[in-house]
């Protein structure tokens, strides 16, 4: 529900959070070979980072956002945000991501509204908005230009690299693509393949999405438009799924706004208010490409298929010990999904543990604060982290 | 570790590959992979234990073994390790039968009921047993399937298996030199080790 409450120039940050935090931009001038054939000739990744990297370099841990989320994961960007980053519960000082150890890196994915090269970007070949035309991205595109942030940043090797939904998707894909760069893998309520019922709930989102009038081919841009009542709609199907059945009931049951029933199709159920709430806030601040282009990522990922299906064989290049996380009620990525990643790591003969975590709310419930999770997430973290904290800070910094 | 766990643990083979089923908090697995060079999975499904698990850097999976063991290929453990979980088991006979399929040689502790404590309990109080190693109320346990040192036996014996050696443990301890000669009546934990018949 919208909260009223007006910015309290006072506020006090809680002790555990990684306080205020500022994004930055990455300009990569070398051009990036994409999985569909075309080139990116150069891009921008926006990322933020938390903690501070250690004199060894090896306490850097990377954070891959799921469908609609980015680069801000932890911490408020100023004093009067009402709500810290997406990921919040999990990153900060004394939080399983410990901020006291770890340097945390997560970055807005290629593709992405919020600031790394997307849709909204202008195509430098044109001089015209990309729109449409950006290129269809895939998990593996999105693993290589983080890999490239890291060069960047000097990180040659992640301590970690962890994930929800589709980050874990990213998670798997990079223990494939970089095994010598990563030194343990967290994969949350992610899935090694979408089941044909998740790829048709993002074909109705992506149909929600084309068929709006303000659409224009996906040129809605300089149209002046916004197709809104197509994400609209996407975000509302997207948010069924992510929610379980005892969630939605124990939120909201089936009362009613008010106490007489209309008989019509205005808003009755407070389900219904809260769906079309969720759908009208995603609407004003996603951009209707990037979640075509986010779904069909979704849908593409498949890492045994190059394979003959095999998934033990596509994972046979992984080195890393692997956290796989599932939740009970996720029917979206339900825990059997998770398992197939599980047994295919067994008959690979990887490292890997996992857990499903007893939740009542669905698919978001990895987002969610649980104590069982937090220890076993918690737990795992602890078995990577360096011996070695961040550089020391007591010194003054020389003039 | 427990007396079980410490007569385990010289059982299994440097470098073996191993399952360890109902594996706790992954104690046993730790030391084998610490000093024998030991690798391979524990599956268990308590959540204390799986995390327990995961700070020692033991591979842990959360299963039920209600459920069998069709995430393991045949043959593919040297050794697989079940600890006092026989008898919470609904069918002990089918998992000694998949333990085996899974690997060469399966090692397997239970409370014995015959156990001259528990014969006392029941013989002459009349009550059923609560011990170290029967630790429940009758109304409350996950025992479902309690046997003796004898039962075990007959069993491997109606599975074509053959017993490669059998120890017994009394309280922390290695059984004394008694449960060694009567194990079915001073023995409080039987330990088998068993392997098909080749």
């Amino acid at each position: 529900m919208p909260d009223s409450r007006s910015a309290d120039p006072e506020r006090q940050l809680p002790p555990d959070s990684v306080g205020l935090v500022t994004p930055e931009v990455a300009h990569f001038a070398a051009p990036l070979e994409l999985a569909c054939g075309k080139t990116l000739p150069a891009y921008d990744l926006v990322y933020e980072t938390y903690g501070r990297l250690n004199a060894e370099r090896s306490n850097a841990v990377l954070v891959c956002h799921a469908l609609s989320g980015h680069h801000h994961a932890a911490g408020y960007h100023h004093s009067d945000d009402r709500k810290p980053g997406w990921w919040d519960a999990y990153i900060g000082p004394g939080k399983p991501v410990d901020t006291n150890r770890f340097f945390v890196v997560s970055v807005n994915n290629l593709g992405g509204c919020h600031g790394s090269t997307g849709p909204l970007s202008h195509n430098p070949e044109t001089g015209r908005l990309w729109g449409p035309d950006f290129p269809v991205v895939t998990v593996s595109d999105w693993v290589h230009s983080q890999a490239r942030l890291a060069d960047r940043l000097g990180i040659e090797r992640f301590a970690a690299v962890i994930g929800g939904s589709l980050g874990g998707m990213q998670v798997m894909q990079w223990s494939i693509d970089y095994p010598e760069r990563i030194a343990s893998a967290a994969v949350i309520a992610a899935t090694p393949r979408l089941s044909a019922q998740n790829i048709a709930f993002n074909e109705v989102a992506r149909q929600a999405i084309r068929s709006d009038p303000d659409f224009h081919a996906g040129r809605y841009a300089e149209h002046d438009a916004v197709p809104k009542r197509g994400l609209k709609l996407a975000r509302m199907v997207g948010h069924i799924t992510y929610l379980s059945e005892d969630a939605m009931g124990s939120k909201f049951g089936r009362d009613l706004r008010s106490n007489d029933l209309h008989f019509g199709f205005d808003v009755e159920f407070q389900v219904e208010s809260y769906l079309r709430y969720q759908g009208d806030t995603f609407s004003t601040t996603f951009d209707a490409n990037t979640y075509l282009l986010m779904t069909k990522a979704l849908d593409y990922f498949d890492p045994a298929a190059s394979h003959d299906g095999d998934l033990a064989r596509a994972l046979s290049p992984a080195q890393c010990p692997f956290l796989i996380l599932s939740f009970s009620s996720d029917w979206r990525f339900p825990p059997a999904r998770s398992r197939e990643l599980v047994d295919a790591l067994i008959h690979a003969g990887k490292r890997v543990s996992y857990a499903n975590i007893v939740s009542p709310y669905g698919h978001d419930a990895f987002l969610l604060p649980e104590p069982r999770y937090r220890a076993i997430f918690s737990a795992f973290l602890q078995r990577v982290a360096p011996a070695s904290g961040p550089e020391d800070t007591s010194e003054e910094p020389r003039p | 570790m427990r007396a079980d766990l410490t007569i385990i643990y010289d059982w299994i083979a440097p470098n073996a590959h191993v399952l360890d089923l109902a594996c706790g908090d992954g104690v046993l697995l730790e030391a084998l992979a610490r000093h024998k060079g030991v690798t391979g999975y524990g599956l268990e499904i308590d959540s204390d234990g799986i995390t327990g698990c995961v700070a020692r850097g033991v591979s842990v999976i959360e299963h039920n073994l209600d459920d069998g063991l069709a995430s393991f290929h045949d043959q593919s453990y040297d050794q697989v390790i079940m600890t006092q979980a026989l008898q919470a088991l609904r069918r002990p006979d089918l998992m000694l039968h998949e333990m085996l399929r899974v690997a060469d040689e399966g090692i397997i502790t239970f409370p014995n009921f015959a156990y001259w404590r528990h014969r006392v309990h029941l013989g002459l109080r009349g009550y059923m047993p609560v011990s170290k190693s029967l630790p429940y109320a009758w109304y409350d346990t996950p025992n479902i399937h309690l046997s003796t040192f004898n039962d075990f036996e007959h069993l491997c014996r109606d599975q074509g298996l053959v017993i490669v050696d059998r120890a017994v443990g009394v309280g922390n301890h290695r059984g004394h030199w008694t449960s060694r000669w009567w194990p079915n009546l001073f023995g409080e934990i039987a330990i088998f080790r068993v392997r098909r018949q080749s």
